[in-house]
Order: C-alpha cells, then structure tokens, then sequence
C-alpha cells in the first residue's frame, strides 16, 4: 500500500480508494486501464476488451472496471449483499505471464490484504459460460474462508481456442471493499473515505437504484418489448456480421464489434426476460444457445479482423 | 543401488485429483522403468496442492545388456537379401555372421549384443513422455507457448521439475530433459506464503525434510492425520466433539501445504436451523468441520477450520474472517428455512406442471402422479396404509422446489421431512418424504416403515419403467439415471423386509402408467426382470455368495417374486455345501452328460415317462420310485415355500442316483431298455428342477 495517499483514499477507508488502488496496481504492470463498456452487460467477461481480445495472437493486457446487471440477483436494497448491479474489476492478460499468481497476491497487498495474516488460498473452480461460448481452469481465491475473487486461464472464448492463452481475474469489488472496511451491509460501505457530513456511502449512491431496479427487472419491466427486442438484437447482430464480410472470400471482417454489441444486448434482454419468469426451463436453455451462437459469431468475424490478428 | 526423485511443482492442483495423480505417477514411472528391465525396489509417490513427487527407490543403474540371434538368409541366398540382412543386423560382412544348419539348408545367423543403458538415460527418455501424455481429468494451456501447436497441457501451469537419480552415498546427477522449455534441475521451492524461496535438494531424505523446514508436509497422510488430531483435541479440550468427515478431510488436506486447525464460533441463534442444513452450509461453502456437544449430542455453535499459515497474530484474523463469512452463509440458510416454512408442501406441487423430469417422460408433476397410483396399489401388498401411502407420494418431491433444497442439494428428502413435520402431516409420510429415496447405495439403510417402502417402491419402479420404456438402459460403465442403484435398492427392500411382490405385475403396472407406450411393451417387463436378476448377481457376488445359483433359480422360469428367489438360492448354497448336494449334483450332471450325449447321437430327446415294464434291475426301481417320492414331497414344500425342506427331499435322490450308476448300464443293447432308461435319467433331471436347474450350477 502507498504510504503517501490521503487518508481518504486509502483503500481500507473508501471505496474509490480502492478501485483507484486496483487500477494503479494494474497500470504498474503494463494493463491499459480502460473505462467500463458503455452497455449493460452481466459480467466484465462480456467487455469486448475481455471476449473479443481474448482471441487472436496479438499481446493484451488491460484492466477496467464494469457494472455489472444481473436483473435476478435484486433484493430491492433489502439484502446485505446481493444487488441486481454492482462493480467487477476485470485483469486479462494474454499471453498469460508465468507470474500471474504472484502479481495477484501484490494486487490483493495493494489494496490492504496481507497475505501473511490472511489465508489466501486458490481453490478449484473451472469456470464456463455457455452464453459466451466460453470456458477455462482455474480458482476462486479465498481469503479467510470468502471467495473474493475468479482466476481463470481462458482455454476458449466464443467457440474459439485460445491461443496464446490468456489469464483473467475478475475481483468482487463491493464484496472485497466490506471486508477490508470490516462492514456487514454493502449499503454501509463508505464511498468516498470521508467523515461526518462529507462522508458518501454506497447507500447514498445506490440503495434508491436498487429499489427501483429490482422493482422494474421483477414486476415491470415490458416483456412484449423485450422479447421484441431479443429478437431485433439478434437479426441485427447476424445482418451486421454478415455486412461486415470485405468480401466473398470471407477471409477479411470489417464489422465485429458492432455485431458484438448485439450480442450483448441480447445476453442483457434475455436476463432481463429471464427475472421476469416469463422464460420456461426448457425455453431457457434455448435462449441461452441463441446467444452462444450470436457470440461464436462474433469471435469467428473478430479473428478475421485487423486487430484480431488477422494478417 | 541409486534411487529416483521426482518433483513436479506447479500451481494449485485441485485437491479431488490430488490422490489419484499421485497414484497415476507412481504406477506410470514404475511400469516404464519395469518395462525397460529397471526392475526396482519400492516406490512412493506424494501430493500436495502445489506438486506431485515421486521416489523410487533401488533402480539398477543400467539396465541389463540383451543378446538376441536373428536368422538371415541361406548361404548362397541373392545379393540383395544378403545386403538386407547386413543392413538390418548392422554387420559389416558375412564374416561376423555364424552359420547354422536344420534340415532346410545352411543358413547365417547374427548375433546381436544390445547393451544395456545407463537407467539415466532411459529415466531421460521415458520421464518427459509420462509428463506429457499424463492422465489429468482436464487439462490446460497457458502461457506464451499456448499460443503454438504442441504445447504442454498440464492440470494447472508446471513452473519447475525436480529429477535427481543417483545411489545414497554420492551426489546425484540430475536426470537431464526437458518439457516445453521446462529444464530439469534440482531446485524447488517452500510454503507459497511461509517459505516462498528456492530450496536446492539432492535426493528424497533431504527434499522431504528441507520441504518440511519450508513449511510444507509433503504426505498427504500426514497431512490428514495432523488436521484430524488437531481437531479432536482442539474440541475435546473444550468439552466438545468433532463431527467427523472424512470426505472433507480428504479435500481439507489437499487445500493445504502447512494445515493450521483452528475453531470459530457463529451466533447461537442460527442453531435454530436443522443440523443437517447447519452442517452442508459450512461444510459445502467453507470446508470446515461441525462441532457437537459431546454432553447433550447436539451441534454447538462453533466449527473447526484449518488454514494454510501460522499467522504472527495467532490466526486471530484468520478466524475472525472465517466467523465473518459463515454469518451470512447462515444468515441465507436460516432465512431459507424460515420461508419454506411458510409455504405448505402442497401448494409448490403446480410449479412441477412447468418441470420436465424427462423431455421423453413428461414433467415431474405427471412423474409424481404415476408415483401416486402405483404408491396406492403397493402398500396394501406391503402393509402399509394407503390413503397414507398415496399422501406421502403427493408430498415426497415438494422440497426439491424449496430454498433450502435448492442450495444444497443433498438434504433433499430430509427437508421434506422436516417440512412435513411442521405442517403437521402424519409422522409415517413425513418419514416416507425422506426415506423414499433410501437405500441409495449397497451401504444405506433400508426404510422399514411400510409407507415408506411403499414410496421407495413406487419411486424407483417408475424410474425403472420410465427408462425402459424410452431405451436409456445402462450400458457398460454408463448409467446416468442410477438405474443400478435402483433395481439393487427394489432387491434390497424387498428382500429386507421380506415383502411378497410380482416384480412381473408390478413392472406391467408401471408401464400402464405411462403416457407413452413403447413398442416391445410385451417384452419389457422380462427385460426389467433380467436386469434385477443381474443386479441379483452383482449383489450377491459382493456379499462373497454364489451368483450362479441366481441363474440356476432364474432358469426354471416364471419367477418374479424377489424374496423366493432370494430364499431358494440361500437354501440351494446351503444345501450344496453338504455332501448330499455336492453328491447329488454330481449325480445329476452325469445324468444331463449322458442324455446330452445320447440326444445327440439319436438327434431327439428322451422326455416322457419310463415304463416300469422295462425296468430290469432293482436300482432302477428304486431309482424310480425315489422320483417319485421326492417330487411330491419337494413341490409340496415349494409349495409351502419351505426351500430347506424341498431341498432335504431332494438329498433322498442321492443314495438311489449313486446306486444306479454303479450298477446300470444305460446304453443297453436292448434299444427300448436304453430308451428307457434315458428316459429315466430325464426324470431325475425333472425332479430336481422344482427346487431350480442344476444344469446352470457351475461346479
């Protein structure tokens, strides 16, 4: 930890210490740090810089923070720690570095976590997503006995093999700051490392999103639109693939990053029609492969693009 | 002689695959080292979650040289072949060649002297083979290689590889290769956290005690045994008792290199929660152990945890954080519990029209119906009640739509107990919820309750039936449906409580529940039977019991009542161990022989009654007569169901079958005499099938 830093920005005392802590830890080792993508998405894992980057021969190493929406997980503000949208800090690095164990246990030292009194530990905990198309090995790591954060090699990535591979981490950044600020709630987590009159929770600048939100994903939200919208999403992802092809070879793509945000829109909408148990359990599982073959799509065109390596 | 270590270091292994990979290294080294004729003294083989090791020890240092003589063409033969033969030998002439004579010519003979190898380098070979073709359930890429063909996949990424080779008294070489640019050398490393520096070791004597200076117990064993002692005596000294598990000791000691058992405590309130839920919470979510009173016998509210570090604080933090996190974990379960316990069973029961059980069988609901008729027409043939018998199916599967169920899916059944209870429904059919399920190996109780094994029943025909009906049979070591372990759990209630039942009606009955009608429906319910008869099989061979005699039961037809079956074969195994059976086995299997033979030579058989005209000679009189005593006085006892007695009938046939054989000769050369007494033989045969088909007993 930086001696240096004003009080109110450590990361033990503030919540934005602690993401800025994280963020400097990262850019220390060469991640560009990003902004969070500019959609709804349910992980940081569907950031185009996670999904898409993941894929290809080209070096990548970032790091960024992203709001995360998982409609079902609302508690209208009324559970301690589970909310419909919360903050996930996400590392990839690719290829991934022989010491990405040893960078992890630093990044957890920056922000407070001494690994000589707490019992870190890497458990088991292979991690897919059948949406993405997606899987890989790795831990949850624990400290004390608490899962706080996902370490995983990605193996492939929108029906595409990794190669090189690539390490994400993915640190539960609400759940992480309660335990190093020793607070129960997440609404009591204090924001902006203030006292007395100054002070910002996590409350003030979320408890009235998580009321409203968890009465819009679960009572009100419009399914006529939304299962309207899924649909919309996914012929606009496949007719913006399709376009995107330079030509007939189909051996050059000019187009997958906006196909790709059809892709996450469809993962969103489907969540949201999802929380509003309109989807029956055998209609799911095909939702569910809708996306996959979207976002296989996407990886397929990407891999033919500049940036994806193409040559 | 020199000995081998072998460390593989690499990041955290999960602790399930630990053993097994130890055991996979251990058995992979020692086969190829055989294999190459480095036949060795013992091997060991470790894990821990950061690496595998091995050692074996006393391996010649060379293998031993090997002569072999191959023969090559004639003398004279053509150029060509000869040139073959020199190239294939590698002589240099036929001069190096000896010549051998046989009776088809004179011919060159090569003697080829392969020398043995310094087991060095077949260890140098042979090791980085076994690494990359080594069995790991899943495997990995990672890493700048990942990126081309070919590279190492390992359980997680390999960071180092330890492998000396050399006898005690010298210094070891290191057993030079190298695996997608990982060289071998001698150098390891400690406790990730305690001792993360590089420790350089030569042999395994210092490796295991330099790693242990380094905070790490290389024995998993070892391991175990500290967490277990630590913890008993951790909770005896506080008057209480640990909740033994060694399932979860077996994960617990492959999560640590350095175990540290310490006890924490959780707010006594939670206690309100069922034990069970108590325990699957801290166990699942946080792999720490349960602690009861010894005095009261109850779970208290502390657990035990076991941590990787000693911390400078004395693991205050440790714990601390521990307690923190159980809190919540709690705090979710209690409220779980506290919400299913405001929703009466039946009222989740419509949610099941919305789940498939299978796409081909319908949705649980239509399942729970089935399970409802059938449930009804069992219990009175089990004794049960069965307006109480049809409630208990209604209700059995409700908590599989519950909270608490559906975190932790195996209190499943206990919880529908426990719910039960508290809407107040009938202590019977609240056990039943529970014991339904039961027995779900060879090991697990069996319900005795008679609603219970009415459901239990139910439950696991419809299964059975279901599964047969749609073809998803088990095949070989496939049965993802456990219908194994539900044919062995029907056989296993049935014949523990000695319940009368026709496996062939009850299978009809089922089948004519389902919606869907397959196409062999006629055949099936034999089918199923086979398959209990199998499973009959199985469970007989592991109890060390005859399985052939199963066969030999089986085979006289027309049986389905599991429990006579089960009664025959105890008393056939009982009666062949006497000598009368054994004799009279003999008896009856020279009888088959002969008839066998004799059938075939006539190309007919031999069925119908003898015709005492022809009967010359008083043993076969007697012979006769003895048959038919004994088949009135045996199927009078099978028909009492008294298999001891039928079998006491039958041991009468013995001195009569041994009398015959002495003195008759069946092939007379009167052909109606021989005819005769074929026919005679045939009727001993007969006889003894209404005890079973001694044809089918394997000697």
């Amino acid at each position: 930890m930086d001696a240096s830093l004003p009080a109110h920005m450590r990361p033990e005392r503030s919540f934005q210490g602690f993401i800025l802590a994280l963020q400097r830890f990262w850019a220390e080792q060469g991640c560009v740090i990003l902004q969070p993508y500019d959609m709804e998405m349910g992980a940081g894992t569907f950031h185009p810089a996670t999904t898409l980057r993941a894929l290809g021969p080209k070096p990548w190493n970032a790091a960024y923070v992203q709001p995360s929406r998982r409609p079902k997980d609302g508690r209208y503000g009324e559970n301690p720690n589970r909310m419909q949208h919360y903050y996930q800090f996400q590392v990839i690095m690719k290829p991934s570095p022989p010491n990405l164990q040893e960078l992890y246990l630093k990044s957890l030292a920056a922000i407070g976590i001494d690994s000589a009194v707490h019992d870190i530990r890497f458990v088991e905990d292979d991690w897919e997503s059948p949406t993405l198309g997606a899987w890989g090995l790795g831990w949850e790591c624990w400290c004390d006995g608490m899962e706080v954060s996902q370490f995983t090699y990605f193996q492939q990535v929108a029906g595409v093999e990794c190669a090189p591979v690539a390490g994400e981490l993915t640190y539960g950044l609400e759940r992480l700051a309660m335990y190093v600020q020793g607070v129960d709630r997440v609404y009591d987590l204090n924001f902006n490392g203030r006292d007395g009159d100054a002070k910002v929770t996590y409350g003030d600048v979320f408890l009235q999103a998580e009321r409203e939100y968890s009465k819009h994903n679960f009572e009100v939200a419009d399914t006529a639109m939304l299962f309207e919208q899924f649909k919309m999403a996914e012929a606009a992802c496949r007719k913006y693939l399709d376009a995107g092809w330079k030509d007939s070879k189909r051996e050059a793509h000019l187009m997958s990053l906006p196909a790709y945000d059809q892709c996450i829109k469809a993962s969103h909408v489907f969540n949201l029609l999802d929380a509003r148990g309109v989807i029956s359990v055998t209609e799911r599982q095909s939702y569910i492969l809708r996306v996959r073959e979207l976002a296989k799509a996407c990886g397929e065109a990407w891999i033919h693009t500049e940036a994806g390596g193409a040559a | 002689m020199p000995d081998l270590l072998l460390e593989l270091f690499s990041e955290e292994i999960p602790a399930r695959m630990q053993a097994k990979a130890a055991d996979d290294l251990r058995r992979m080294v020692t086969d190829k080292l055989v294999a190459e004729g480095l036949v060795y003294e013992g091997a060991k083989a470790f894990a821990t979650p950061r690496r595998l090791a091995l050692t074996v020890h006393g391996i010649p240092a060379r293998q031993p040289d090997l002569k072999t003589e191959r023969r090559g063409p004639k003398i004279g033969a053509a150029d060509a072949a000869v040139q073959g033969f020199l190239k294939a030998t590698g002589l240099t002439s036929l001069d190096e060649a000896k010549i051998q004579r046989d009776p088809k010519g004179d011919f060159y003979i090569a003697l080829i002297e392969k020398p043995g190898r310094d087991a060095i380098d077949v260890l140098a070979e042979i090791l980085p083979v076994i690494i990359r073709t080594f069995p790991w359930p899943k495997s990995m890429r990672w890493g700048a290689r990942s990126g081309k063909p070919g590279s190492l996949s390992w359980v997680r990424p390999l960071h180092a590889i330890t492998a000396t080779f050399g006898p005690e008294t010298e210094e070891p070489d290191v057993v030079k290769f190298s695996v997608d640019g990982i060289e071998t050398g001698q150098t390891t490393y400690g406790h990730r956290f305690m001792a993360p520096g590089a420790i350089s070791v030569r042999r395994f004597e210092d490796y295991e005690a330099k790693l242990k200076a380094a905070k790490v117990i290389l024995d998993p064993q070892a391991r175990k045994d500290i967490i277990f002692a630590d913890a008993k005596q951790l909770t005896f000294a506080q008057g209480f008792e640990l909740v033994e598990d060694q399932a979860l000791l077996d994960e617990v000691s492959g999560l640590v290199e350095w175990p540290v058992v310490m006890m924490g405590s959780f707010e006594a309130e939670y206690l309100a929660i069922p034990e069970e839920v108590i325990r699957a919470t801290i166990r699942n979510n946080q792999k720490c152990f349960v602690v009861r009173d010894s005095k009261t016998g109850k779970l208290t509210n502390k657990f035990v945890l076991t941590a990787n570090i000693e911390a400078p604080d004395g693991g205050k933090t440790i714990v601390a954080g521990n307690e923190r996190v159980i809190r919540p974990r709690l705090s979710d379960a209690k409220f779980f519990y506290e919400t299913d316990l405001k929703t009466r069973l039946e009222d989740r029961l419509p949610k099941f029209e919305q789940i498939v059980f299978h796409e081909k069988l319908g949705t649980q609901a239509a399942r729970i119906k089935r399970i409802e008729r059938l449930a009804a027409e069992i219990a009175p043939l089990v004794g049960a009640d069965v307006a109480k018998a049809t409630r208990a199916a209604h209700l059995a599967k409700a908590d599989l739509l519950t909270e608490v169920v559906g975190e932790f899916p195996e209190v499943q059944g206990l919880m529908g107990k426990y719910y039960a209870l508290a809407q107040g429904e009938d202590a019977s059919v609240a056990a039943a919820c529970e014991e339904h399920y039961k027995p779900q190996g060879p090991a697990d109780r069996v319900p005795t309750d008679p609603v219970s094994v009415a459901v239990a029943l139910a439950d696991k025909l419809d299964t059975l039936v279901g599964f047969w009906a749609i073809d998803e049979k088990p095949t070989g070591s496939k049965d993802p449906y456990a219908l194994r372990r539900a044919a062995l759990g029907v056989i296993r209630l049935i014949a523990e409580n000695a319940l009368r039942l026709s496996l062939m009606k009850m299978a009809a009955s089922a089948l004519a529940g389902l919606s869907l009608k397959p196409a062999d429906a006629q055949k099936l319910p034999s089918d199923l039977l086979a398959f209990f008869a199998d499973r009959l099989k199985v469970q007989l061979r592991e109890q060390g019991a005859r399985h052939d005699l199963v066969d030999a039961v089986f085979a006289l037809g027309g049986q389905d009542d599991l429990l006579m079956i089960v009664r025959r074969v105890e008393a056939l195994g009982k009666f062949l161990e006497s000598d009368d059976g054994k004799n009279l086995l003999a008896g009856i299997k020279r009888a088959s022989n002969i008839l066998g033979i004799e059938e075939k030579k006539d190309k007919r058989s031999f069925d119908g009654a003898p015709d005492a005209a022809f009967y010359g000679l008083a043993e076969e009189k007697a012979l006769a007569k003895a048959i038919g005593e004994v088949t009135a006085e045996a199927s009078a006892a099978v028909a009492k169901e008294d298999f001891a007695a039928a079998m006491s009938a039958m041991a009468k046939l013995r001195p009569p079958v041994d009398a015959f054989f002495e003195k008759v000769r069946v092939n007379d050369d009167d052909a109606k005499v021989r005819e005769n007494r074929l026919k005679l033989l045939n009727e001993i045969r007969s006889a003894t099938r209404a005890v079973a088909d001694f044809s089918k007993i394997q000697d």
